[in-house]
């Protein structure tokens, strides 16, 4: 078999699709804040021309992009730039070596399962200055980046022993580490309005997807980690043609619905590709209950104005933003939709301190919509994006389902 | 079905056409989809309101023009549309325009009466029906026109303002150019990174300062267009009111800045109006019934997203976009939905000609709609834009004006149609 897959063939002969239209330059928003990266046309269709398999990388500051993918979203021809870039970054990372901070912080599983028997201490250091600029020096992750607290709690553990009642309407739920070391509130809401709706949710033994390794460009352990989670959960689809998988973290159900098999090469996979087709994200399930008259809407009213982000990860599910139809559900609910592209995080990119400074700049947009609409809360459907948006502007931020839940008043 | 949803009316395309065919759908009550693979020509169109630029003779006024275009041409979109319905779009564009909360105070001037002549970044004279305010200033289509002072940055690569004085002085302006230098942190500055200094009411004294230093008594400035992203009006104001005279914007090469504002505008008025917007997943398959296009299916992340609808709006482009493609065996197809096309040359005639800008015989190939722009053999899909056939908008300088009003039109056809069929995909 050749070294790359069909799809990978494919991403990459998409950037003979380019026409140079700079439709993808006026939405980067990396390189419209920052010169260190020059954009993705010079990055991706123009640079990859130059990218021979086995010699050296034409230009590092490819490591400057942060993989928002709004370059791909965005392009009239279907050239597949986020992608193309994201694979000459592997190579970058392959020939320049892999920092111990990337080694680290890409590992959502090791840093929960220490943290969170020691929550309380873990946290105190997370919010120890001293401590921080020590991890800075050390471990080049910036002092005053966003950092989510430890629960102290798992997720996993509490649905162990709150079991769905049998309705025989079965669905997977993919809770992601962000609900499971750090916020395991927001996986309790999802299974009550889920359950609320008559189905059963089954909480399969699973664990990170891998896509913080992915993004920092160390391919091969995310291919491990997501080809775990890919034999996990094919037992079950393969049992139950109708069986959906539905998350709330949306960038780790775009990796399993997508980017895995893509930038991975995992197209070959059968695990994965099941667990691609049948993966939802959780606005997109509900918008197509409610499409066909089967969620309930016995909603109370939400007196509060609201703002919302749709976050890049989210956008690149190519469905639109879902949670602004659910929200037009909620008697009361008055939501102001933000058009800034991204609030900078990238997952763990804005962590880096090297990178920090070009996260805020590129957040700044949002950050001022934010404070600017006089909304009480943020709702954003990814974690890592909360925690920027919290840090930066000091506004308390949810998932768009915290809503629903309270309509629901589960 | 899995992966279905059901509107009143699924819209393909977020150009000019598309944007305005759902904001105006949404406004008029109807649950509208609208689809793209990603974002449409604005951003690459100077975003001015082209309605009929030359016949070929160059036009002065556009409502007089319209007719006699619709004589000779009844074949033509706005033969079909009819010159009210062409009125009536400008009207509805420029109150979007000016309700539009995101940036306040920008507006479009003019009417179908008579044509602007703008300068284009070559500094040759361009017709135009309705331009933003920004760029009125530099309407050459008066009695005796002002002396310019065109004012450009060596730090713009894509901008020479001494090519566009000297065209201009060909043309019997009287027009010359002066450089301000523009601190850049990269090679390749381009318009986008320009406009959001402009922005900044600091950097803009300071720019306006170093400017007026340069200055004749009576000169107008013209300058690239990129004053201004996020508040375009206060930026050309500030610098109007700075430098004591008029200032205008001039359309440039890619990215277009007052492109990306129009994306903006037309955006925000399918949003305010309700509508939805879907960026990314290109159309890759449809279902039909009969005469009838049930469904369309995009290539959403893991699974194919179904949209189904009792009217569709077909925006999606011409050649130019990819939607109507020639392929290598010489054969022409509507690509999204695979509809007939009206236009082409017969058998053994020559599709094209060796004069590069001589009417092409392919120019004017379009997807094949009876007298209310419907496709042919598909009576729910409805035309608009750049894939209707019969218009060669480039030479023409029609493109912005067929856009809005074909949109304009789909949009009400829909909704005095939808009545008929309302609950029919259900």
């Amino acid at each position: 078999m050749s070294e790359h897959g069909v799809l990978e063939e494919l991403m990459r002969g998409s950037l003979d699709h380019c026409v140079k239209c700079t439709i993808c330059e006026t939405q980067c928003p990396v390189s419209n804040v920052s010169p260190l990266f020059p954009g993705p046309k010079y990055e991706g269709p123009q640079a990859e021309r130059y990218r021979i398999s086995d010699e050296p990388s034409v230009d590092p500051s490819v490591d400057y992009c942060s993989g928002c993918g709004i370059c791909s979203l965005a392009c009239p021809q279907g050239v597949k730039i986020a992608e193309i870039n994201s694979q000459a970054r592997n190579r970058l990372k392959q020939q320049k070596g892999i920092p111990l901070r990337d080694r680290i912080i890409t590992r959502p599983t090791w840093l929960g399962r220490l943290g969170t028997p020691a929550a309380p201490l873990a946290n105190l250091t997370i919010e120890s200055k001293p401590a921080r600029i020590i991890g800075e020096k050390v471990l080049k992750v910036h002092r005053d980046a966003a950092a989510p607290r430890f629960a102290g709690r798992r997720f996993s553990r509490w649905a162990k022993n709150h079991p769905s009642p049998a309705t025989g309407r079965k669905i997977l739920y993919f809770h992601g580490c962000g609900t499971e070391y750090y916020e395991p509130w927001e996986g309790e809401k999802v299974m009550q309005i889920l359950e609320h709706n008559g189905f059963e949710v089954i909480v399969p033994k699973q664990d990170c997807c891998g896509l913080p390794l992915q993004s920092s460009g160390l391919f091969d352990d995310a291919r491990k980690v997501i080809l775990r989670r890919g034999r996990e959960f094919a037992p079950y689809l393969r049992e139950d043609p109708n069986l959906l998988v539905v998350g709330n973290a949306t960038s780790c159900t775009l990796m399993l619905k997508r980017e895995a098999r893509e930038i991975l090469s995992l197209e070959d996979d059968p695990d994965l590709k099941l667990l691609s087709e049948r993966t939802y994200d959780i606005c997109e399930l509900l918008l197509e209950l409610h499409d066909r008259g089967e969620l309930k809407t016995d909603f109370k009213p939400v007196n509060e104005h609201i703002f919302y982000h749709a976050p890049c990860q989210q956008q690149g599910h190519w469905i639109g933003k879902p949670a602004l139809e659910l929200f037009a559900l909620i008697p009361g609910l008055k939501v102001t939709e933000g058009n800034a592209r991204c609030c900078g995080i990238a997952g763990t990119y804005g962590l880096k301190v090297e990178k920090y400074d070009i996260a805020m700049a590129v957040g700044a947009d949002l950050f001022g919509q934010v404070k600017a609409s006089g909304a009480g809360e943020v709702a954003c459907d990814s974690e890592t994006c909360r925690w920027q948006i919290t840090h930066a502007t000091g506004q308390k931020s949810v998932h768009p389902i915290d809503y629903l839940h309270r309509a629901y008043g589960l | 079905m899995r992966g279905e949803l059901h509107y009143d009316a699924v819209v393909i395309g977020a150009g000019t056409a598309g944007l305005t065919a759902g904001a105006r759908l949404a406004e008029g009550g109807a649950r509208v989809c609208v689809v793209a693979k990603g974002v449409g020509s604005t951003h690459l169109a100077p975003a001015t309101i082209d309605v009929l630029g030359y016949t070929p003779a160059r036009v002065a006024s556009p409502a007089a023009a319209l007719e006699e275009l619709a004589a000779l041409r009844p074949d033509h979109p706005y033969a079909l549309l009819g010159g009210e319905t062409v009125a009536e779009s400008l009207r509805w564009f420029r109150a979007a325009v000016e309700s539009g909360p995101s940036m306040p105070g920008y507006r479009y001037v003019g009417d179908l009466d008579r044509n602007h002549l703008l300068p284009t970044a070559v500094g040759a004279l361009r017709p135009s029906a309705l331009v933003p305010e920004t760029m009125a200033g530099g309407d050459m289509a008066t009695d005796a026109p002002a002396s310019v002072c065109i004012v450009g940055s060596r730090s713009l690569r894509d901008f020479h303002a001494g090519l566009c004085a000297a065209n201009l002085g060909r043309a019997g302006i009287e027009a010359r150019a002066v450089d301000i230098e523009i601190e850049v942190t990269r090679a390749d500055e381009n318009t986008v990174g320009m406009a959001r200094r402009f922005d900044d009411p600091a950097w803009r004294a300071d720019f306006a300062a170093r400017l007026a230093l340069k200055l004749g008594a009576e000169e107008r400035i013209g300058m690239p267009a990129m004053l201004g992203a996020r508040d375009p009006h206060g930026a050309w104001a500030d610098l109007e009111q700075r430098l004591g005279r008029a200032v205008f914007e001039i359309p440039t090469l890619p990215p277009s800045v007052p492109g990306m504002r129009l994306f903006e505008i037309l955006r925000s008025a399918l949003r305010r109006a309700g509508g939805r917007l879907i960026l990314g997943p290109e159309v890759v398959s449809y279902e039909r019934s009969g005469s009838r296009i049930v469904s369309v299916a995009t290539a959403s992340a893991g699974h194919d997203a179904h949209y189904a609808a009792p009217w569709f709006v077909l925006a999606s482009g011409g050649f130019g976009s990819g939607a109507i493609e020639l392929d290598s065996r010489w054969a022409t197809h509507e690509r999204v939905l695979g509809l007939p096309l009206r236009g082409l040359p017969d058998a053994g005639e020559p599709r094209f000609v060796g004069d590069y800008l001589a009417e092409q015989p392919m120019a004017r190939v379009g997807v094949a709609v009876d007298g209310e722009l419907r496709a042919e053999g598909a009576e729910n899909v409805l035309v608009a834009g750049a894939g209707l056939p019969g218009a060669v908008p480039w030479r023409e300088g029609s493109g912005e004006g067929i856009a809005l009003a074909s949109g304009s039109h789909a949009a009400r056809f829909v909704l005095a149609h939808s009545g008929a069929h309302a609950g029919a995909a259900a």
